[in-house]
């Protein structure tokens, strides 16, 4: 009997670990589906960052009352982990509590302290759930928080929830058992699961251990279930905060990219010699229009957005009724990605299948809106950078669409044939120094 | 008064001189008509302080700033590459200038292009005069008591990290500086950056400047203070819209230091 049972988990373990390794291979392929990119070393520096802000959560105490209710999920996330490892030995090995002995009385102190953060989750996530359902916090309700993205966030509240139920009901019902049956292993007495003690008192044995077993199944294949479900859902971020953080841009933030593309052809045009006699690397398409035109950086960047909306909620340009929603080109861009991975696994066309990440999920009209203040950029808690992706949008329709706004195309006529965006004759541009000195001699 | 010097580059290296600093105008310095006081506002304390500078005068041309955000990335770097060329010529070691936009592609974007030089905002340049002694404020002048808001611009704040040394200048003003809700790294946009200066807003329900300056009114200053051109014209017909601009003046530092200064 007790073979069945470490069989039957060994092949839960088994299936649950072949669908997590086809789920991140997937996604490791949607994101190299964008271009290299040279992350220029200086690794202390970005350790730093990581150490920061994804390990410290630096950015998230820009809003203090959300960050400390994250904290304690994202702690307990961390630790309760830690008995993961013993669930899962004692499921292979048909063991119950296989740490229990060598780790004597800290063993008791340690499944304290896991009742404990698991009590701390439990409220955080009821918070966070009222928070979005009965305050409806502004930012959590947008446009793009269409039926699919409001169910996976309560989901994982919800989820969340019952399975830090599960472990204060084994724990309930596992002390019960060590009281009648020796056989059990002592844990000592546990702090917050002897409150639910007073529901399981009067079961029989037998009930007893058809519920303790329960819950502790219920607990791991639903942390198991749960790590597959994360790889289809915006909460992905509790892996790729790590490398977003890491990788992100150290550069000033109003540094834009160079094409070095557009450069040999600058310098050939001006005639320029450059030390790189090389023929110019092959042009691919100037901008943006699909996934493939990015960096796997941007596309990263949006399989790490957790959709808590911060960016749009500092966004001058979504703030004042326009279009564009920095979150949104976040989450279309992860969808545009999935969507390309998903026709590719399955022999489809791909990117040929006639759509694009620029004219089916973004319009001219959500870039165009964008001042590249960087506010999204400075709110995100994890460094995503979806002004990158704006702004590369913008490279595509100005130079392979010719499309930007009308008043735009003057605006470049003006530089061309004036050097000044506006249409001033360029030899009036140091009229102001004769003014300058008629007004200080009268 | 001694006349007003407005050395030229071109002038200077005939002369067989290297002027210790370029003041880079910007478009909006050389031709909008209000942002041209402020860049004779900054001559007159250059003037004052007696400071090696020169201008590039008609050699000047856009930095290519508007065309490489709206997209347009040739045009941004034959613009780029002329401007390097030029300053690479007058072997321009230092450069100050007015305007956060021409500042941070100067500053960040020249180097990929073969630009390299100190590159200054106007704002920390004037807290470097004030912390030297150089410009030595008369305390209790006409700004004692008057309260000042500084709207941080967005590529000076967000995009470089300069929070501080605008804030310091006007402090020496003995003035009561007062922040809006949101300044610093919060601070919210005037409308303009991003090439939007250059073509209407996209449909919406307001426009960001009037969300900007109905912030800047609720702190009660006399003041908006601002360090960036088009930070300069967003406030100012925000506050024209609002109809207040009798009561509350839109200034850019240069000018609040050369009033002080009485210059």
């Amino acid at each position: 009997m007790t073979y069945l049972a470490q069989i039957v988990f060994v092949l839960v373990l088994a299936g649950a670990a072949f669908i997590l390794s086809k789920r991140i291979k997937r996604i490791k392929g949607n994101i190299q589906l964008g271009k290299p990119l040279a992350t220029d070393g200086h690794s202390s520096e970005r350790l730093k960052n990581m150490l920061l802000i994804a390990l410290g959560q630096k950015k998230m105490f820009k809003k203090i009352i959300p960050a400390f209710l994250h904290l304690l999920i994202y702690v307990g996330f961390l630790v309760i982990n830690l008995e993961v490892l013993e669930f899962i030995l004692d499921g292979i090995l048909g063991t119950h509590r296989l740490f229990a002995p060598y780790l004597g009385g800290f063993y008791n102190v340690l499944m304290n302290v896991f009742e404990f953060l698991a009590v701390a989750v439990l409220f955080s996530c009821v918070a966070f759930l009222i928070r979005r359902n009965l305050l409806r916090v502004k930012r959590f309700y947008a446009e793009e928080m269409t039926s699919w993205p409001t169910l996976d966030a309560n989901l994982i509240l919800v989820i969340e929830i019952v399975l830090m139920v599960a472990i204060l009901t084994m724990n309930a019902t596992d002390q019960l058992l060590q009281v009648r049956d020796e056989h059990y292993t002592a844990t000592g007495s546990l702090f917050f699961s002897s409150f639910l003690m007073p529901l399981f008192e009067n079961m029989s044995t037998g009930t007893l251990i058809v519920v303790e077993r329960f819950a502790w199944w219920f607990h791991i294949v639903g942390i198991l279930g749960f790590a597959v479900y994360v790889t289809y859902s915006k909460h992905l971020h509790i892996f790729l905060a790590f490398p977003n953080t890491y990788y992100a841009h150290l550069k000033a933030k109003g540094e834009m990219t160079n094409m070095d593309s557009v450069t040999n052809e600058v310098n050939m045009m001006l005639g320029i010699q450059t030390d790189q006699n090389t023929a110019p690397a092959e042009v691919g398409r100037f901008g943006a229009k699909d996934v493939n035109d990015l960096s796997w950086l941007n596309i990263m960047n949006a399989y790490s957005c957790t959709e808590c909306g911060r960016c749009t909620s500092e966004c001058p340009a979504n703030q004042t009724g326009k279009k564009l929603s920095p979150r949104k080109i976040m989450m279309d861009t992860r969808d545009r990605a999935e969507e390309v991975g998903k026709s590719l696994a399955s022999g489809g066309k791909g990117l040929e299948d006639g759509k694009s990440l620029l004219g089916d999920y973004v319009t001219n009209e959500e870039i165009n809106a964008c001042t590249s203040c960087n506010a999204c950029v400075e709110a995100c808690p994890v460094n995503i950078n979806p002004l990158e992706i704006i702004l590369e949008m913008r490279r595509y329709v100005a130079m392979e669409e010719s499309g930007s706004p009308a008043s735009w195309n003057s605006m470049f006529q003006n530089i061309e044939t004036s050097f000044a965006p506006w249409k001033f004759a360029p030899t009036d541009r140091f009229n102001w120094s004769q003014e300058l000195k008629e007004e200080s001699s009268s | 008064m001694s006349e007003i010097k407005i050395p030229v580059m071109a002038d200077k290296a005939a002369a067989g001189e290297t002027p210790e600093i370029l003041f880079w105008v910007g478009c909006a310095g050389s031709f909008d008509e209000r942002y041209k006081s402020v860049t004779k506002a900054f001559i007159k304390i250059l003037n004052k302080v007696d400071v090696s500078f020169a201008v590039l005068g008609p050699e000047e041309a856009c930095t290519g700033d508007p065309a490489r955000r709206a997209g347009n990335e040739f045009l941004f770097q034959m613009q780029a590459v002329a401007n390097i060329q030029v300053m690479n010529g007058y072997n321009v070691k230092k450069v100050v200038t007015a305007c956060p936009h021409c500042f941070n592609t100067i500053k960040n974007e020249y180097p990929a292009l073969g630009g390299n030089y100190e590159v200054i905002h106007h704002a920390t340049f004037l807290q470097q005069l004030i912390n030297e002694g150089k410009v030595s404020l008369k305390g209790g002048g006409e700004f004692k008591g008057k309260k000042i808001t500084y709207h941080d611009s967005c590529y000076l704040g967000r995009a470089n990290n300069i929070y501080e040394a605008p804030r310091e200048v006007l402090e020496a003003l003995d003035a009561e500086l007062v922040e809006m809700k949101r300044c610093r790294t919060k601070g919210f946009c005037c409308g303009a950056g991003g090439a939007q200066m250059f073509k209407d807003a996209e449909k919406g329900n307001k426009e960001v400047n009037i969300e900007r300056t109905e912030e800047a009114l609720q702190t009660g200053a006399d003041t908006i203070a601002v360090a960036c051109p088009f930070c300069m014209t967003m406030m100012s017909d925000g506050v024209k819209n609002k109809e207040k601009e009798n009561t509350v003046k839109v200034k850019d530092l240069a000018e609040l230091i050369a009033e002080a200064e009485g210059l």
